[in-house]
C-alpha cells in the first residue's frame, strides 16, 4: 500500500510544482494590486486590439484548416494514391517543427525580397509585417489537428454506409454531406477545438512574421511579451490570465467532446 | 434477362478474383451465388452493383449496358452483411433515404416508409435508431431501405452472416416469403450451402473465381458437374475415384452383396436422421446417414460390425460425371 | 479478350469528380502552406554554398547553441520517460478524489500559449519568487520550461496503452511468484515501450524547437542559455536570413528524422499487433 501512496505523491508532487502552483500564482499575481489595474488593462486599446486580432486570425485559420482536414482525411483513408507517407510527413511536420523556422520560411517566401514578394508587391498586398502573413503562419502551425482527429474516426466508420448511399442513388456530394460528414462530426468537433486553442496560443511564428507593431500586428500572445518587456507586469499577467481562461475553456470542451468520439486513435498533442 | 454478366474478369494486383465469368439471371428469380471464401462471389455481386469495375467484360441490367454506370444509376438495391445502417438517422430516415435523395414530398415518403416497415414487420419502430435494434431488425430495415427505391434488382451480400443461427434460419424463410410477395429479381451471396439450397430458385456454384455449375438446387445435388460441386453442396464420402452420399451408403448386418465392412465408431442421433461414423476395414473413415427407424431396426450401436454397400456412386472423369446406381 | 476502352477509363465507378477535387485541394493546400515555405528555407540555406552553410552551423556560437539545445532536450526526454510513465500509471491504476481534475490538468500545457507558460514559470521560479527560488537566466530555467511544455506527450501516449493492457498477463505473472516491480519490469514495461518511445520522440522534437516558453525565462545569454530557436530568431532580426536558414535546416533534419522514426514505429506496431 505504501508503494501506491509513494507513487501517487511523486506524481502529484511533480504536477503541483510544475503546473499547479505556477498557474495559481499567476492568477494571484494578477489581482494582487486590486481590480483597478486589471480593468485598466482590459480596457486598454492595445490590449483590445490584440484580443480582436487574435480572434480574427483564429476565425480565418480554423475554417480553412477544417475544410482541409476533412478533405485530407478522405484522401488518406478512402483514396488509393501513391505517396501517402509523404503526405503524412508533410501534415505532421507542423507538430515537429520550431515555430521560428515556420516564421523564417514565410518571410523567405512572402517578404519583398522573397520568392513571391515581387508579385505581392506589385499588387499592393503586404504579407509580412501584416495580418495576412500572421494568418498564414497560424494556418501552418495549426494544420494537422483536424486531419489527425478525423482519420481514425473515418477509418472506424468504414465505407459501407457510403456504398449503401450510392446504391440508393445519392451522388458523391450528397453522400459526403448526408452520410460521411454526420458520421465524423465528433472527430471534426474535437479537431476544431484543438485547432482553435492552437491558433489563439500561437506565438513564435507570428512573432517572426508580424514585426510586433503594437496596435497593428500584435496578437494577444505577442501583447503578453510586449507588456512584460515594457515592465507592465499587471498588463502581462492580465493578458496571460485571459489566455489561460481561454485555455481552460478549451480543456472543458476537450473533455466534453472526448467522450463523444468513438475512437481516439493516435492523438498528437498541440504545439507551441 | 434481368442481369447478364458477360466474360467478366477482375484482378486485385496479382490476385485474379473473377476469371472470365459469364452468367444470365432471369427476371423475378431468386438466385444464390454459392461458394467458399475467396471464390469471387462477393466481388461479382459488387461488380453487378457497380461498387467495383471489371477489368474485362461487361454487365447488362434489364437489357441496358451498365458496365460504365455508377451504382447510383443502375437501379440496384444492395444489402450488406453488416447492415451499413446510417447510424445517425432513425429507422424512418434510413428507409426513406433513397426517396429523399429523389426529392419526393415528405408525405409520400412517410406513406411509403410505413408501408415498407409493415412489410418487413418493423412497424412502430420508425423513430428508433439502429443502435436500438437487434441484428435481425437492422437487416430487415436495410432490406426495406433497399426496396424503397423500387430497384430492378436486389443484391444481398451474405445478409445473414452476422446473425446468430436461429435468427439466420428465421430470416432465411422470411426472405423467401418476401420474394414470393415482392418478386424483385434477387441475387443472394452466401457460403452456406443449406441456405442457398433452401432459399434459391437457381444456384450458381463458384470456386476460385470461376463458375463450377449453375442449376436448380435439386439438379446440383443430384447431378453435380464435378467433385468440387458435389463436396460443397452436401456431405460426401470419397472412395478412390467414387463419391457416395452418406444417405446412399447402405448398412447391413450380413454380407449379402456388400462391398466393404467396418466398425461403427459413433452413432449420433440428430432427431429424425441418424449419423453413423464408420471405420472401414481398410482403415478409412466413412459417414453414413440412416433414418431413425432404420437405426432402430438394425439396432446400431458403437463398436458394432456392419457391412457397407453404396447404393449410388458418382465418378467424375474429364468434364463428365457418371452416376451408377447399384442393383438390389 | 481485350479490355473495352470504356471500362478502363473509370478507375472506380463512383465519386470520381469528388475524388479529384479532394486530391487537388489537399495537394494544393499542402504545397502552398507547407511545402513551398519549407523549400524556401532549404534553398536559402545553400545561398552561400556548402562552405557558407558549414560556417553558419559550425561557428562557436552555433555549436554552443546546438549543444545546449540538444543536451537539455535529451535531459527533458529522460525526465519525461520516468515521470510521464509514472503519472500515466497513477492516472490509470490508482484512484483518488480529484483524479479526473488532475487528468484534465495534464492537457493544460497543450492548451496554454507558450509565452504564458514561460511567464507562469517565471512567477514561481524567477526574481520575484515567493518561495525564494530564482533560476531565471540559467539552464535550469530552460529545463523547467521544456518540462512544462512536453509534459503531456509521454503521459497521453502511454495512458491509452495502459488502459488496454490485459491485466491477466500480470495476474498470471503474480501467480507464478513475481513481485510487483518484477511484473512491471518484465510484463508491463515491454508493452509500454513503443508508446513511451513515440511520446518521447514527439517530446524531443518539440523541445528542440521550443521558443515561446524559453524566451522570457532563459535570458537568452549567448553561449550560456541561448537555445536554437532563439538563435535563429536573432539571426532573422539581424537581417541574416541565410545563416538563420542554415540553423533551421539542422532543426528541420531532426524534425524529419523524428517523424520518420515515428512512422516506422507505427508500422512496426501495427505489424506486431496480436
Amino acid at each position: 500500500m505504501s508503494a501506491r501512496l509513494a507513487l501517487r505523491s511523486a506524481a502529484l508532487g511533480y504536477l503541483l510544482l510544475l503546473v499547479g502552483v505556477p498557474v495559481v500564482l499567476v492568477f494571484y499575481r494578477t489581482f494582487e494590486d486590486g481590480l483597478a489595474p486589471v480593468v485598466d488593462t482590459l480596457t486598454d486599446p492595445g490590449f483590445l486590439h490584440a484580443l480582436w486580432l487574435s480572434v480574427i486570425i483564429t476565425l480565418i485559420a480554423v475554417p480553412a484548416n477544417t475544410v482541409f482536414g476533412i478533405l485530407a482525411a478522405m484522401v488518406l483513408v478512402r483514396d488509393r494514391v501513391p505517396g501517402k507517407r509523404i503526405l503524412n510527413v508533410l501534415i505532421d511536420l507542423p507538430f515537429a517543427l520550431s515555430p521560428v523556422v515556420v516564421g523564417l520560411a514565410l518571410v523567405l517566401v512572402y517578404s519583398r525580397a522573397g520568392w513571391f514578394g515581387e508579385w505581392f508587391e506589385a499588387n499592393g498586398i503586404r504579407v509580412i509585417f501584416a495580418v495576412p502573413g500572421m494568418v498564414l503562419a497560424t494556418i501552418f502551425v495549426s494544420l494537422p489537428f483536424v486531419v489527425r482527429e478525423v482519420v481514425p474516426v473515418l477509418r472506424e466508420v468504414g465505407q459501407e454506409q457510403e456504398e449503401a448511399a450510392w446504391t440508393l442513388g445519392a451522388s458523391s456530394f450528397a453522400t459526403f454531406w448526408r452520410v460521411t460528414l454526420p458520421a465524423i462530426r465528433w472527430g471534426v468537433t474535437y479537431g476544431v477545438v484543438l485547432t482553435t486553442a492552437r491558433c489563439l496560443g500561437e506565438f513564435g511564428a507570428v512573432s517572426v512574421v508580424s514585426g510586433r507593431i503594437e496596435g497593428r500586428t500584435e496578437t494577444l500572445t505577442l501583447h503578453v511579451q510586449n507588456s512584460f518587456e515594457n515592465f507592465d507586469r499587471v498588463g502581462a499577467y492580465t493578458a496571460s490570465v485571459v489566455l489561460a481562461l481561454l485555455a481552460v475553456l478549451t480543456l472543458l470542451a476537450m473533455n466534453l467532446f472526448r467522450r463523444k468520439e468513438p475512437t481516439h486513435g493516435d492523438r498528437r498533442p498541440a504545439g507551441h | 434477362m434481368a442481369i447478364a454478366v458477360r466474360r467478366v474478369t477482375k484482378r486485385f494486383d496479382d490476385f485474379v478474383a473473377i476469371d472470365n465469368v459469364s452468367l444470365a439471371i432471369a427476371g423475378g428469380s431468386l438466385t444464390a451465388l454459392l461458394g467458399p471464401s475467396g471464390s469471387g462471389k462477393s466481388t461479382l455481386l459488387r461488380i453487378i452493383a457497380g461498387l467495383e469495375t471489371p477489368d474485362e467484360g461487361d454487365v447488362a441490367i434489364s437489357g441496358d449496358d451498365a458496365t460504365t454506370l455508377p451504382p447510383q444509376e443502375r437501379g440496384v438495391g444492395f444489402v450488406f452483411q453488416h447492415y451499413a445502417a446510417f447510424k445517425h438517422m432513425n429507422v424512418h430516415d434510413n428507409v426513406g433515404f433513397g426517396l429523399k435523395i429523389r426529392k419526393r414530398p415528405k408525405a409520400e415518403i412517410r406513406a411509403k416508409v410505413d408501408e415498407l416497415l409493415e412489410l418487413v414487420q418493423l412497424d412502430g419502430l420508425a423513430e428508433r435508431y439502429p443502435s436500438q435494434l437487434s441484428g435481425g431488425q437492422r437487416q430487415r430495415m436495410a432490406l426495406a431501405r433497399a426496396l424503397a427505391v423500387e430497384p430492378r434488382v436486389l443484391l444481398l451480400d451474405e445478409p445473414f452472416g452476422a446473425l446468430d443461427a436461429r435468427v439466420r434460419k428465421e430470416l432465411r424463410a422470411w426472405l423467401r416469403r418476401l420474394h414470393e410477395e415482392v418478386h424483385v429479381t434477387t441475387v443472394l451471396v452466401t457460403h452456406d450451402q443449406e441456405e442457398a439450397m433452401e432459399v434459391a430458385d437457381r444456384v450458381v456454384v463458384m470456386n476460385n473465381g470461376r463458375v463450377e455449375q449453375t442449376g436448380k438446387p435439386r439438379d446440383l445435388y443430384e447431378h453435380p458437374a464435378n467433385d468440387f460441386v458435389m463436396s460443397f453442396v452436401g456431405p460426401v464420402n470419397r472412395f478412390g475415384e467414387a463419391y457416395v452420399r452418406p444417405h446412399d451408403l447402405e448398412l447391413r448386418l450380413e454380407q449379402n452383396g456388400a462391398t466393404s465392412e467396418g466398425t461403427i465408431e459413433r452413432v449420433v442421433h440428430l432427431g429424425f436422421e441418424v449419423r453413423v461414423e464408420l471405420l472401414l476395414g481398410d482403415g478409412r473413415r466413412a459417414l453414413a446417414q440412416v433414418t431413425r427407424d432404420e437405426a432402430e431396426r438394425l439396432e446400431l450401436v458403437e463398436g458394432q460390425h456392419v457391412h457397407v454397400r453404396p447404393k449410388r456412386t458418382t465418378v467424375f472423369a474429364e468434364g463428365e460425371s457418371e452416376t451408377e446406381t447399384a442393383n438390389v | 479478350m481485350a479490355a473495352r476502352p470504356e471500362t478502363l477509363r473509370l478507375p472506380r465507378a463512383t465519386g470520381v469528380s469528388g475524388r479529384w477535387f479532394a486530391r487537388g485541394f489537399t495537394a494544393g493546400y499542402l504545397g502552398l502552406i507547407v511545402l513551398i515555405p519549407i523549400a524556401a528555407v532549404i534553398w536559402r540555406s545553400a545561398d552561400e554554398g556548402l562552405s557558407g552553410f558549414w560556417d553558419a552551423v559550425s561557428n562557436p556560437a552555433s555549436v554552443a547553441t546546438l549543444k545546449l539545445t540538444f543536451l537539455v532536450s535529451l535531459a527533458v526526454v529522460l525526465v519525461n520517460v520516468v515521470f510521464g510513465t509514472l503519472i500515466a500509471w497513477v492516472l490509470v491504476r490508482d484512484d483518488f478524489r480529484g483524479k479526473s481534475f488532475v487528468n484534465s490538468l495534464i492537457d493544460l500545457p497543450f492548451a496554454l500559449p507558450t509565452i504564458v507558460a514561460g511567464l507562469t514559470l517565471l512567477a514561481l521560479y524567477g526574481p520575484s519568487s515567493p518561495i525564494g527560488v530564482n533560476v531565471a537566466y540559467t539552464r535550469v530555467a530552460i529545463l523547467l520550461a521544456l518540462l512544462f511544455v512536453t509534459l503531456p506527450f509521454v503521459v497521453r501516449s502511454v495512458q491509452p496503452v495502459l488502459l488496454e493492457l490485459d491485466r491477466e498477463m500480470e495476474e498470471a505473472a503474480a501467480s507464478l511468484g513475481a513481485r510487483p516491480f518484477a511484473i512491471f519490469r518484465h510484463i508491463v514495461l515491454p508493452s509500454l515501450s513503443p508508446a513511451i518511445i513515440s511520446g518521447s520522440a514527439l517530446g524531443f522534437a518539440r523541445a528542440i524547437g521550443e521558443f515561446g516558453s524559453v524566451v522570457l525565462i532563459s535570458g537568452n545569454i549567448p553561449f550560456k542559455t541561448e537555445v536554437a530557436s532563439v538563435n535563429i530568431f536573432n539571426r532573422i532580426q539581424s537581417d541574416d536570413p541565410t545563416s538563420a536558414a542554415a540553423m533551421s535546416v539542422v532543426l528541420l533534419v531532426i524534425s524529419f528524422l523524428t517523424l520518420f522514426l515515428l512512422d516506422a514505429l507505427g508500422r512496426w506496431r501495427t505489424r506486431h499487433e496480436r
